[in-house]
C-alpha cells in the first residue's frame, strides 16, 4: 500500500493506521479524551441509577415480605428471607461495580452504553482479537483508577478529611491525567490490557457523481462544458476532493465561488448562471484525468506538485 | 460478480472507469453492511445461515475493493465509506470470541493453570513476603504486645487481644449453632476479599511496591494473631480454624499478590520487548490469574461461612484445609501440561 493513499480531507492528531492480518492498512482514530469522560460519565449514571432500583427493588421486597412473615408470627423464617436478600444485595452491588464494563465490552459492539452513545469503543492496539483477559485487565485498573479514590476520600474520618481529600484527590488526577501523557490517550488500565479506545465509523454510501452525468462512455455527444487537458492540469487530488465535497453539500454561495475561482484560474469565461453544471463537468473530466494518470503510476497530490 | 439487471442501466450511464467498478459491486458492500449491522445490534440469531457463512468471504471482497479502489479511484466519499465499512466487518470478524462460555471452558481447562505457573517467580516472591511479614508479625508482638492493637484492627479483633483469658479466646474458634446469618456473612466475605484482591492487583501498576506492601499489612495481623493463640497454647486449635477457609483464601490472595507484581516487574524490566507491550503481556495473563482469583474467593467465602462454623473438631478443620490446598495445587502444577504454546 503506498502511504501515498488518497489524503482524506479531515485529518487530526487522533488518526492511526491498523494494519489488518490481510494486509489491508485502515485509518482508524483515537477516540477524543472528551469522548472518552463523557462515556464514563454516562456509564456511571447508569450504573449508579441501576443500584437504586436494585435497591429500593429489594428493600420494598424486604418491607412487603417481611410483615407477612411476622404476621404469620414466623420469625425464623423472616430474617432467613431478609438474609437471602442482604445476600442478593451484596452480590448485585459487587456485579454492578465489578461487570458492568466486562459485560458490555465483551458483547459484538465492544463497548458500554455510554461508549456507544458517543460513538467509541475498545479495540486490541496490535491490530488483533479483542480476547477476554484484555477486557478484564483494562476493568480491574478502573478499580484503582476510579473507585478507590472516591472510596477512600468517602470513608476518611471528620478529623482528617481535609487531608484525605487531598491525597485521594492527587490520586485520581495522576490516573485521570494518564490519557494526557501518551499520544495514544491511554488509561491506565488500556496499558495494562494493551488496548485501546478508537472511533466506531459510521457512513452511509454517497450518490456516485458521475453517474449522474449524461456523458457517454466515450464522451461522443458533446457535454455543455468541455475541458482541456491544460485546464485540467492546473489542479490535482486534493482539489478534486475539495469540490467533490463542495458538490455533495451543494450550496448555492459555495458553488458560485468556486466556479469564480476556478474559471479565474484556468481564464474561462462561461459558465455563469450554470455553476452546477460547469462544475459538474469539470469534476468528472478532472477526476477521469486524474483516475488515467494514476493508472499510469502518476500521481498528483494537488496543485503545486 | 454480476451486478442485477436493475443496476446495469446505472453501470452503462457511468461515465468514470471507478464509478463503473463502484456499481459493479456495490451490492456486495451493501450486502455486508446489513449483515454487520444486525452482528453489532447483537441479532445473531436473526441471521441466516447463508449471510454468516458468506460475512469472512464479503469482508474479504470488500477489502480488496478497498485495496483497488485505492488504486484506480479519487472518489473520497466512496472511499471513506469503504475504509469504515471495512473497519466495522473488521471488528466483528476479529471482535471478541462470541461465546464467553467456550472462553470459560477453556480457562477452566488449563488456561489458567498455565498462566498461574507463568508467574511462577512472582508467587515464589510474594510467598516468601506474605511469610516474612507473618514472622515479622509475630516477632514485634511478642517484643513489645502494645503493638498488637496497631497491627490487627479493632473490628476484626472480636475479643482476641493480648491478656484475653484461654477461655475466651477458645470461645472464638468454636463452631457456631444453626447457620442462621451464615450466607450473609459468607456474602459478605467474598466481597470485602474481592475488592482486596483486586486492589492487591491493580496497585501492582506502581511497579509492584504497594502491592507488596499491601501483603505486608495484611499478614503481621496474622503473625500477631498466631502469637496471641500460641502463647494461650491454642496455637493449633487456631491454625485448624483458620486452614478451612485459610489455604484457599490467602492462597488465592498470594496469586493477586504475584499478578501485581508480575505487571510491576514487567513494567520495571521489560527485558526485549518495548514497556508498553511487555505490560500488556504480563496484563493479559495476570488478568487470567486474577479472574480465577475471584472464583478461589467464592469458594473461600462459602468455606469460611459455611463449612468452619459448621464443623468444630480440629482434626475435621485441619482435613478440609489440606484437602483444599492439595486440591488447588494439584490443579495449578498438573492441569493443561503440554498445551504451553497455545498461549504464545
Amino acid at each position: 500500500m503506498s502511504p501515498a493513499v488518497p489524503e482524506r480531507l479531515r485529518r487530526s492528531t487522533r488518526d492511526r493506521e491498523l494494519v489488518t492480518p490481510e494486509g489491508i492498512a485502515l485509518p482508524i482514530t483515537v477516540a477524543s479524551k472528551g469522548a472518552r469522560a463523557g462515556a464514563l460519565i454516562m456509564d456511571l449514571a447508569f450504573i449508579t441509577f441501576l443500584q437504586i432500583v436494585t435497591m429500593i427493588t429489594l428493600a420494598s421486597i424486604a418491607f412487603g415480605g417481611l410483615a407477612n412473615f411476622f404476621e404469620a408470627g414466623d420469625k425464623a423464617g423472616g430474617i432467613g428471607a431478609l438474609e437471602f436478600l442482604f445476600v442478593l444485595w451484596i452480590i448485585a452491588m459487587f456485579l454492578f461495580r465489578n461487570a458492568y464494563f466486562l459485560f458490555f465490552e465483551l458483547g459484538p459492539r465492544g463497548a458500554t452504553p455510554g461508549k456507544r452513545l458517543v460513538g467509541v469503543r475498545v479495540a486490541a492496539r496490535d491490530g488483533g482479537r479483542l480476547s477476554v483477559e484484555m477486557v478484564i485487565a483494562r476493568n480491574l485498573l478502573r478499580d484503582i483508577e476510579l473507585f478507590l479514590p472516591l472510596v477512600f476520600i468517602a470513608s476518611a474520618g471528620d478529623e482528617d478529611a481535609g487531608a484525605a481529600m487531598l491525597a485521594g484527590a492527587a490520586w485520581f488526577l495522576i490516573f485521570a491525567l494518564f490519557p494526557f501523557w501518551n499520544k495514544d490517550r491511554l488509561r491506565a488500565g488500556d496499558i495494562v490490557a494493551g488496548s485501546w479506545v478508537v472511533e466506531q465509523p459510521k457512513r452511509k454510501l454517497e450518490a456516485a457523481m458521475s453517474a449522474t452525468q449524461e456523458e457517454d462512455v466515450d464522451g461522443a455527444p458533446a457535454p455543455a462544458f468541455r475541458f482541456s487537458d491544460e485546464e485540467l492540469d492546473v489542479y490535482g487530488e486534493y482539489e478534486l476532493q475539495t469540490l467533490e465535497r463542495v458538490l455533495r453539500e451543494n450550496r448555492p454561495e459555495a458553488l458560485a465561488n468556486v466556479r469564480q475561482a476556478i474559471a479565474g484560474k484556468i481564464g474561462r469565461t462561461d459558465g455563469e448562471g450554470e455553476e452546477r453544471a460547469f462544475l459538474d463537468a469539470y469534476y468528472s473530466q478532472l477526476r477521469a484525468r486524474l483516475e488515467t494518470r494514476m493508472r499510469l503510476g502518476e500521481r498528483k497530490a494537488d496543485k503545486f506538485a | 460478480m454480476s451486478a442485477p439487471p436493475s443496476q446495469n442501466g446505472a453501470i452503462e450511464a457511468a461515465a468514470l472507469r471507478s464509478d463503473r467498478f463502484r456499481f459493479e459491486r456495490e451490492a456486495d458492500w451493501k450486502r455486508l453492511e446489513a449483515i454487520v449491522v444486525r452482528m453489532e445490534k447483537g441479532q445473531l440469531r436473526r441471521l441466516s445461515d447463508e449471510d454468516v457463512q458468506a460475512l469472512p468471504v464479503l469482508y474479504r471482497t470488500v477489502a480488496s475493493s478497498l485495496s483497488v479502489a485505492r488504486e484506480i479511484s479519487l472518489d473520497a466519499a466512496t472511499l471513506a465509506y469503504l475504509e469504515a465499512l471495512v473497519q466495522r466487518a473488521w471488528f466483528v470478524v476479529y471482535g471478541p470470541r462470541s461465546s464467553l462460555w467456550s472462553w470459560l471452558r477453556a480457562f477452566l481447562g488449563g488456561g489458567w493453570s498455565r498462566s498461574v505457573r507463568a508467574i511462577w517467580l512472582d508467587v515464589l516472591i510474594a510467598l516468601a513476603v506474605m511469610v516474612a511479614g507473618t514472622a515479622a508479625g509475630w516477632l514485634l508482638v511478642a517484643g513489645d504486645p502494645d503493638w498488637y492493637g496497631s497491627l490487627v484492627p479493632g473490628g476484626l479483633s472480636g475479643g482476641r487481644v493480648p491478656g484475653a483469658s484461654r477461655e475466651v479466646l477458645q470461645q472464638t474458634l468454636e463452631a457456631t449453632d444453626g447457620s442462621t446469618g451464615l450466607s450473609a456473612f459468607a456474602a459478605y466475605l467474598f466481597s470485602n476479599n474481592a475488592q482486596v484482591s483486586i486492589l492487591a492487583f491493580a496497585l501492582g501498576f506502581a511497579f509492584g511496591v504497594p502491592t507488596l506492601m499491601l501483603l505486608v499489612q495484611n499478614t503481621v495481623g496474622l503473625g500477631a494473631m498466631l502469637w496471641l493463640f500460641a502463647g494461650q497454647g491454642l496455637l493449633l486449635e487456631f491454625v485448624a480454624w483458620l486452614s478451612v477457609h485459610g489455604t484457599t483464601e490467602l492462597f488465592a490472595i498470594l496469586l493477586a499478590g504475584a499478578s501485581g507484581l508480575h505487571v510491576g516487574r514487567s513494567m520495571a524490566f521489560p527485558g526485549q520487548l518495548g514497556v508498553l507491550e511487555a505490560t500488556a503481556v504480563a496484563g493479559r495473563r495476570a488478568a487470567q490469574v486474577m479472574t480465577g482469583v475471584v472464583m478461589m474467593l467464592v469458594v473461600a467465602a462459602l468455606l469460611e461461612g459455611f463449612a468452619r462454623q459448621l464443623v468444630g473438631d480440629s482434626l475435621g478443620r485441619f482435613v478440609i484445609g489440606l484437602f483444599m490446598l492439595v486440591l488447588w495445587l494439584a490443579y495449578f502444577l498438573a492441569l493443561g501440561r503440554g498445551g504451553e504454546e497455545e498461549d504464545k
